[in-house]
């Protein structure tokens, strides 16, 4: 059942380092996470991995396998031929700390950027309604286990390190849509999205959506209708002059517009 | 090559990609199709002859507005002055819908641009700003691109529904070449109410599903046509070619209408 | 907002160079330790109070094991039954733990929890709904009413990440990737008051003091200890450790949920949560020779509400009220019993566990449908399509009902400004903890936490305790310790073995013999740990933080055994194979757990459980 599996895993940090070579016994049914941690229990104890819940639910052990921006826990040995060697390096749109952890602080800077949710008061009954249907996509987004490997492989930061400042990123647009979709949110954030989170900076090409290890829609249930949602707000005639002679949705009663 | 993945800060590795697969197979893929089609596309457009074969029409000439062939015109010829084909005075709305089409854009992004050819492999140029401004932020009118393709489809609608004649305008008959148009016309339709700016404006936009039951259930079955979106896309552009290319070798006699009945 | 300019706002990955022998100093006027569901909600309590406040947590923000609960939080917020209400589930509470709770805590978290729920809503958790739009509620394992308020099965999920987005919002500090060691404390005046928190940056080995009077410990549990279990690597025991080392106290630590449904195969997943919905929905249990093994295991105590024919329990799923429950729904105990007592007799699966069957009882749809999270992880995971064949399953190591023993109102330990919440404190739970309570607890004994802690704070003004600089100097020789020692042994192979040995000898059955021998072996692990060696330098070592989180885990793991061995009865989440049935004296009584004089072990002392006074003791006396 076991055999010995070739890897070659990326060692160092942001002042250098290459793809070492190691060979590891595997058995049955094991994961790539559980390759490198014997080979950090037996051949490599200081191989630092940033891991936690080892069953996809956490977003910890985001890496890159044969190059593809991957969770090392969801990533099955039998997805290749035993005789393949296998490669795993750290994610490549982030600054490396050491091997296969990288600074991700990118992510939290972007979320710290972001109005938060700005609920009305509640009702008379101290409770809050809300229609299930209103809410469902909202709960898809919130399904976001935040591993950012949509960050990680969107080329607007990946090949463009300059578009950091500007652009916020797949995780943050699930964010700025599920607030935008909420029955119940009182801010208008679309501008904030096009220009603070830099959402045309996006070209739509979907890299986000196939990486996802949670299945979500990136970009045709988050960031497409985002973008539409920004026409409506800037970028079509027909809605502004409705919106002048009173031909408005009252759909969107109550929201006030937040800037930067 | 001091940014992207090669970038100061970034893991030091040399290869652009470490991917091991054929990548790049998909987006040359499109790169070919997509060049021969425009290559096609540009001829027969410029052409201006071998469009009409009686009683077909090509998609591509339809509505004919210009000095069209006798029998194309079902709605006049207000541009009789026009000195060119008069494919080229129509073709901008269905390849504007195509070309700010959210699937194209990522299709061709990928393969022409190389922005980027495939995912997890870098990139060439160094500057890049989305569609954040001209001519690219022009891609938000897709809506617009989409009216104008609902009034398309109407046209083409028409165009199969006179094809239900033969040469001589008699009604109720059938031949391939209403087959061929008919189930053009019916990919058209599923490529242009599949469309995300459909999507969009039917429920996408509200805020509550809940307070408006019809739009809701719409907007449900515009998202499930919408999860094929990229597939109609494909599927139309061969059939409107192959209508195209059909009433092309009638209308040059190359070959015989089979006639069903 | 108010962050040193010398590192990064949110994850504070940049050092400071400019600190004296490369050490951070902060002051702060709380310090959380602990991001998960208790310690985002402690500080974001106190933040709301008015307290500098500070998170300092092992993992990234968010990826605390709260994240991994699926069921629901528990509270009596009456949408779908009008007529539950918190003494309700206060009674329920109580019954569960075996009568064993801290009623005044049981009582607290009944009250305050759906008020807790509603603030989640306010702050942007999306819950499913009712058809009224209200919070949704659902069924679970030994409350009367459907109660929980869920996601899904990813509340948890929803739950952190509401309470991170609020964190954020407020602009709380949060040191993530960053393990505290050793809590200061000032001894003047005869009484011990915390003074700080000293800990080490991951990413660059480090060192970083935090001069603070109150630390709020939210460190969770300590499944790692256990070969076999569904908790992850940060579950070692760490406040559990920093507490007693401060001079705190454990209580029931013998107590320790083993779920019966955890995969066992393949071996990396061993132990992972297979949920109870399995069951719930008409899932069965076989063992190797085909047989639904179940009906031989029904206990006298649960006779008269348990089918003990086939075709009556499989009538129960579709008529509940004429039919008796399956005796694969008896309480989880019960269960995670019976499947041990197969596998040992030899009836076990080729990997050792048993079978759970669903797949020949109901449609490939159906189960798609109702489960489709353990669809996905069977089907990604082992490769296991469950619609067509059946799950092997064990039972896994889950939750510690014991924990640092607090003050019911403020969570306050026995030492001054220190406080601990959630699964590291102890108390609420009893002797078993029911579904759905955990969530609850998390966030109201959060919040009072945090309160508590700012308001002591606050009184102090500026003569606050300090900290003694010889203490941060043998804190640090401490850390640095598995360095400096020659030859040794790896980190990892002392782990391997501890969690091979208190699965074996402490796990879900307990002899007095076995306990004993597990307590030798105990004492044998500390020695090698004591000449433990870790390899390569202080910059993000694994090694080296596994060789500090092995100390919390063997203090833990000892004090488990210990408490075991004295409890000589079968109550709740600890079962003696000597002593198999409750005993009246011992229900009166809680396990203390203490540090020993010299620090090196643990000693344990009898203490009786706290008087519920009349008007609650009138729920109980009514059947």
């Amino acid at each position: 059942m076991g055999y010995q599996l070739k890897m070659r895993v990326w060692r160092g940090d942001q002042s250098g380092g290459d793809l070492g070579d190691y060979t590891v016994e595997v058995s049955e049914g094991e994961v790539v996470l559980d390759a490198l941690h014997r080979v950090q229990a037996t051949q490599a104890g200081d191989l630092a991995i940033r891991w936690n819940c080892k069953a996809g639910k956490c977003g910890s052990c985001s890496a890159e396998i044969n190059g593809k921006p991957r969770l090392l826990c969801m990533t099955r040995l039998s997805d290749f031929d035993e005789g393949e060697t296998i490669t795993v390096t750290p994610m490549r749109s982030f600054p490396v700390i050491r091997d296969l952890v990288t600074d991700v602080s990118f992510n939290y800077e972007k979320a710290r950027e972001l109005p938060s949710f700005a609920p009305p008061p509640r009702d008379k009954d101290n409770k809050r309604r809300m229609a299930q249907v209103d809410v469902e996509r909202g709960q898809e987004f919130r399904k976001c286990i935040e591993c950012f490997l949509c960050q990680n492989v969107c080329h607007v930061v990946r090949d463009h390190e300059e578009n950091k400042p500007a652009f916020a990123g797949p995780r943050l647009f699930l964010r700025y849509a599920e607030l935008d979709m909420h029955p119940l949110d009182t801010h208008d954030r679309r501008e904030l999205a096009q220009g603070a989170a830099g959402l045309g900076m996006c070209n739509i090409t979907k890299c986000c959506t196939e990486v996802c290890p949670e299945g979500i829609k990136i970009t045709d249930n988050a960031i497409i209708p985002m973008k539409e949602r920004v026409v409506d707000r800037k970028y079509d005639p027909l809605v502004w002059l409705g919106n002048k002679i009173g031909l408005r949705t009252k759909d969107n009663e109550g929201r006030t517009e937040v800037v930067e | 090559m001091t940014t992207g993945v090669h970038g100061p800060t970034r893991a030091r590795i040399d290869e652009k990609t470490l991917r091991p697969d054929r990548w790049w197979l998909s987006p040359l893929a499109t790169f070919v199709v997509f060049s021969g089609f425009v290559v096609f596309a540009t001829v027969r457009a410029f052409m201006g002859v071998d469009y009409y074969a009686s009683p077909y029409l090509s998609p591509f000439y339809s509505p004919c507005l210009g000095d069209c062939v006798e029998g194309a015109s079902d709605f006049g010829q207000p541009f009789q002055a026009w000195p060119l084909s008069a494919a080229l005075l129509i073709l901008v709305f269905p390849l504007g819908f195509r070309m700010t089409c959210y699937y194209y854009r990522k299709a061709y992004y990928r393969a022409f641009w190389l922005s980027p050819p495939a995912c997890a492999v870098a990139e060439p140029k160094t500057k890049y700003t989305g569609e954040t401004r001209f001519p690219l932020l022009i891609q938000n009118v897709h809506r617009y691109f989409w009216y104008a393709a609902i009034l398309v489809g109407l046209i083409l609608t028409y165009d199969v529904v006179l094809a239900f004649r033969n040469e001589d305008h008699e009604w109720g008959h059938m031949g391939l070449g209403t087959l061929l148009m008919l189930i053009n016309v019916v990919l058209i339709w599923l490529y242009t109410l599949s469309c995300h700016s459909c999507r969009h404006t039917v429920g996408g936009r509200l805020r509550h599903f809940s307070k408006h039951p019809v739009r809701y259930k719409l907007w449900t079955w515009v998202s499930k046509l919408n999860v094929n979106h990229g597939r109609y896309a494909w599927y139309s552009l061969f059939s409107v070619a192959i209508v195209d290319f059909y009433i092309y070798l009638l209308a040059t006699g190359t070959i015989e209408d089979v006639k069903f009945f | 907002m108010s962050t040193p300019n010398d590192r990064h706002p949110m994850t504070g990955n940049e050092m400071s160079g400019s600190a004296e022998g490369g050490m951070e100093r902060h002051q702060y006027d709380v310090v959380v330790v602990g991001a998960g569901g208790a310690g985002l909600r402690a500080a974001i309590a106190a933040q709301d109070a008015g307290a500098r406040t500070a998170i300092v947590c092992k993992s990234l923000l968010g990826k605390a094991h709260t994240v991994m609960a699926e069921g629901g939080i528990a509270a009596s917020m009456g949408n779908v039954y009008p007529e539950d209400n918190w003494e309700v589930h206060f009674r329920d509470t109580m019954r569960g733990g075996k009568m064993l709770n801290n009623w005044r805590m049981a009582q607290l978290h009944a009250q305050e929890a759906p008020e807790r729920v509603m603030e989640l809503e306010d702050w942007g958790a999306l819950f499913d709904r009712t058809d009224d739009g209200l919070i949704s509620q659902r069924d679970f394992g030994g409350h009367k009413y459907a109660r929980l308020a869920h996601v899904g099965d990813r509340t948890g999920l929803e739950m952190i990440r509401t309470l991170q987005q609020r964190a954020v919002a407020l602009g709380i500090d949060v040191f993530m990737e960053c393990t505290i060691t050793d809590l200061m404390l000032d001894k003047g005046a005869g009484e011990s008051k915390v003074s700080g928190a000293f800990g080490y940056w991951r990413e660059t080995g480090r060192f970083v003091m935090f001069e603070t009077p109150t630390v709020i410990l939210a460190t969770g549990g300590i499944g790692k200890s256990f070969k076999v279990t569904s908790n992850s690597w940060e579950y070692t025991g760490d406040g559990h450790a920093l507490a007693m080392r401060a001079g705190a106290s454990l209580i029931n630590m013998e107590f320790v949920q083993f779920h019966p449904t955890g995969m066992v195969w393949p071996p990396s997943v061993k132990g992972l949560l297979v949920t109870e919905s399995v069951r719930g929905d008409g899932g069965i249990l076989k063992n190797s020779e085909g047989k639904r093994f179940m009906f031989d295991y029904i206990p006298e105590f649960f006779k008269s509400e348990t089918a003990d024919t086939v075709e009556e329990a499989d009538r129960w799923y579709d008529d509940k009220k004429n039919n008796r429950r399956p005796p694969e729904l008896l309480p989880r105990d019960e269960v995670a019993r019976a499947i041990n007592s197969e596998i040992k007799a030899g009836r076990g699966t080729p990997h050792g566990g048993i079978y759970l069957d669903i797949a020949s009882r109901r449609s490939p749809e159906f189960i798609r449908k109702r489960l489709p999270s353990m669809y996905h992880q069977f089907k990604e995971l082992a490769d296991v399509d469950i619609t067509a064949e059946p799950m092997e399953i064990g039972p896994t190591c889950h939750y510690v009902m014991g924990g640092v023993e607090v003050d019911a109102d403020t969570q306050q330990s026995a030492v001054t400004g220190l406080y601990a919440v959630g699964e590291c404190s102890g108390g609420m739970h009893g002797s078993n903890r029911l579904g759905g309570n955990s969530l609850g607890d998390l966030l109201v004994f959060g919040k009072r936490a945090g309160e508590a802690a700012t308001a002591y704070a606050t009184s102090l003004g500026s003569d606050r305790p300090k900290v003694v600089e010889a203490d941060v100097k043998a804190a640090e020789v401490s850390a640095l310790a598995p360095f400096e020692v020659e030859g040794g042994e790896n980190p990892y192979s002392i782990q391997s073995d501890l969690q091979e040995s208190m699965n074996d000898l402490v796990g879900i059955i307990r002899t007095a013999p076995e306990l004993e021998q597990s307590l030798r072996e105990i004492a044998a692990f500390k020695e090698r740990a004591a000449a433990m060696k870790v390899e390569g330098h202080r910059q993000y070592n694994p090694g080296w933080h596994l060789a500090l989180d092995l100390r919390n885990m063997l203090i833990v793991s000892e004090s488990i055994a210990k408490a075991a061995l004295a409890r000589e009865e079968s109550r709740g989440g600890h079962t003696r194979d000597d002593f198999p049935g409750p005993d009246a004296v011992w229900g009166t009584k809680n396990l203390v757990v203490n540090l020993d004089a010299d620090g090196t072990g643990v000693e344990l002392t009898e203490k009786p459980l706290p008087e519920m006074p009349d008007e609650l003791k009138k729920y109980f006396e009514s059947k």
